[in-house]
């Protein structure tokens, strides 16, 4: 990027060369307030002119996307309200499950339920309503005339989301261990692991789910299906210990299911190399293919 | 020097759509450093089509686009900091205020002018904090050529920039793009309003189904076409009675009952023949309207001659 400074500066020769009044680009005309041209007003030429970096573009961004976020209110509750009361309700229901059987306690089913709650509603579905919106009101083919690359529009609209969604879960894993007397973790590592990868692999989701949503309010309903299935599937209500093994090696594959074994393994301690390895394939397989779904199939405008 | 002379160059491009529609079929042109370039037609003549392969939103189907030298798709990073684009509709969080929406792109310009004074540059810097979908169209239309004019691009690109805009919002909004031009700007745009493409271009050319129909300078647009006069004879005077037309420069004549409606391409002569005879025939020519050839004409004209292509073009097959 640092070669466009230059390469700016460099067109100013027609402007006149050896001409010594020339001091800015283009013959040092400018157009002010007034509508009138002003020669000769300084214009930023070359080293003076400040270039944009990819993390500048995506701070401008996510600084936009988070006034958004606190104007939407129905994104507000979905987002943030849910995730952190969801998990309360459940509470007495893992009571009753058995899962000391298994080698669990309720807290430590309680909390990467939880923490898989504000993946689901605080990120990923979140984030394809934001993504599906900005598309619709063409937001997304705006930025995408300026020097922002795709990449960094869909992460930078991303980034607000995504700190909440991490807020939510230091929140939570502070809670549950003064409320429901969670034992520090074994492995912290492997929890910091999980909800990292948890957080691309939602963000990447959103955007395929987007690329399938035709409206803000549909995004409701196409969702569904990943929510659904996670919340049954992938241990975040029901543990896979409690299913039947043929089911349970089956739900291991599904993408949010590797993101819980790591969060729960990080306070267990118990997981093998081998299963940690296994997860954290699964994890990076599901981004990875989320990932090149949206660079093959995501729509920056909409239906015509 | 290629991409000093010509900062926009086109050959032979072409957009077809997933759907198997040519937008764009083949159009070749150019844009010089500090030109004013419109591209005129009527809705779905291919403008917007063309625009956006030019800004670089996507890859041509066939041909070739070099902005400032370089492919601005293929080398956008090399493009995007230095062109500025107004796209047709807005394109703004809703939610939004003017100035959170201008911050944030003056956040993704390089080099950008300070928002407050790219806002008082198109009348908007009353309105900084009011949010976007309380903005009126015409408003938005501004909004949108403030962000495109943050960065101070050298190209300029501007899709329809005055639709929706009154007729002083659209004076102002020519002023400024004639200012624009006079300090070095490069200005490509769209419109479909003849005056507006007549008032502000340097040089056009008229799109029509994908194709240019005409380029050149508005003038050499216009000079194809001819100029018209037309008057209501009085009662028992015949066209016959007239001197002949020929001699006149006349090349096309119409009657409608006592209406004369005649095209040349030599006004002056044809005019002054026609009142010479009127003066020593003390005749008066009711309804007399001398007329050169507009944008307008040449447009309709043609859009005109295009379409009979087309249905003879369907005869035959």
């Amino acid at each position: 990027m640092s070669g466009l400074t230059n390469e700016g500066g460099g067109m100013n020769g027609d402007g006149g060369m050896g001409d010594g009044a020339s001091g800015s680009a283009r013959g040092g005309a400018r157009v002010e307030a007034s509508g009138a041209v002003v020669k000769g007003a300084a214009r930023p030429v070359g080293s003076a002119r400040p270039v944009t970096t990819p993390a500048s573009r995506m701070a401008a961004l996510a600084r936009a996307e988070l006034t958004l976020l606190g104007r939407s209110k129905s994104t507000l509750l979905a987002a943030v309200l849910v995730p952190l009361v969801l998990p309360l309700s459940l509470a007495s229901v893992v009571e009753d499950m058995e899962v000391q059987d298994v080698g669990l306690t309720t807290g430590l089913v309680l909390l990467p339920a939880a923490i898989g709650f504000s993946l689901l509603f605080g990120v990923y579905s979140a984030l394809a309503a934001i993504y599906t919106a900005r598309r619709e009101e063409l937001v997304l083919k705006r930025l995408r005339t300026g020097e922002l690359r795709d990449a960094e529009i869909l992460t930078g609209a991303a980034l607000p989301v995504l700190a909440t969604g991490l807020a939510q879960s230091l929140v939570l894993v502070t809670g549950s261990t003064i409320l429901l007397d969670i034992p520090a973790p074994e492995a912290p590592h492997l929890a910091v692991l999980g909800l990292l990868t948890g957080l691309a692999m939602c963000a990447a989701l959103a955007a395929v789910t987007a690329a399938v949503t035709r409206t803000v309010e549909s995004a409701q309903v196409t969702t569904m299906p990943m929510v659904l299935v996670s919340m049954i599937g992938s241990g975040v209500t029901v543990p896979l210990e409690l299913l039947p093994d043929r089911l349970a090696s089956f739900c291991e594959l599904l993408p949010l299911s590797p993101v819980i074994v790591l969060i729960r393994g990080g306070w267990t301690g118990d997981l093998s190399a081998y299963e940690c390895l296994r997860a954290i394939a699964i994890a990076l397989a599901w981004t990875v293919l989320a990932v090149f779904a949206v660079r093959r199939w995501f729509r920056w405008e909409p239906r015509r | 020097m290629d991409t000093n002379e010509h900062v926009i160059e086109v050959t032979d491009l072409r957009r077809v759509y997933g759907g198997g529609f040519e937008a764009v079929r083949g159009i070749s042109f150019h844009v010089d450093r500090g030109e004013i370039f419109a591209l005129l037609g009527t809705n779905g003549a291919g403008k917007t089509s063309t625009v956006e392969l030019l800004e670089g939103l996507a890859r041509p189907d066939g041909g070739r686009i070099r902005v400032l030298g370089h492919d601005p798709h293929a080398d956008r990073a090399a493009v995007r900091p230095r062109t500025g684009v107004m796209l047709q509709e807005g394109g703004f969080p809703s939610e939004l205020t003017v100035a959170e929406t201008a911050r944030m792109w003056a956040g993704c310009v390089s080099g950008a002018r300070p928002v407050g004074e790219v806002l008082s540059l198109v009348g908007l810097a009353a309105r900084a904090g009011v949010r976007v979908k309380q903005l009126s169209g015409g408003e938005r239309r501004r909004l949108d050529l403030a962000l495109a004019l943050l960065g101070d691009p050298e190209v300029l690109f501007l899709d329809e920039p005055t639709t929706g805009l009154d007729a002083e919002g659209r004076r102002d909004t020519w002023d400024l793009v004639r200012a624009l031009r006079d300090s070095g700007t490069t200005v490509l745009l769209t419109t479909h309003y003849l005056e507006e493409a007549e008032n502000l271009a340097d040089r056009l050319a008229i799109l029509h189904e994908g194709r240019i129909a005409s380029a050149g300078t508005p003038a050499e647009v216009t000079a194809a076409q001819p100029s018209r006069i037309t008057f209501r004879l009085p009662e028992g005077y015949f066209v016959g009675d007239l001197p002949p037309l020929a001699e006149l420069g006349v090349s096309e004549h119409e009657v409608d009952g006592p209406l004369v409606r005649l095209r040349t391409h030599e006004l002056q002569r044809a005019a002054t023949g026609l009142l010479v005879w009127a003066e020593r025939a003390g005749v008066d020519l009711h309804g007399l309207d001398v007329r050169s050839a507009s944008l307008e004409e040449a447009f309709l004209g043609i859009a005109r001659e295009a379409s009979r292509r087309t249905a003879d073009a369907e005869v035959e097959a």
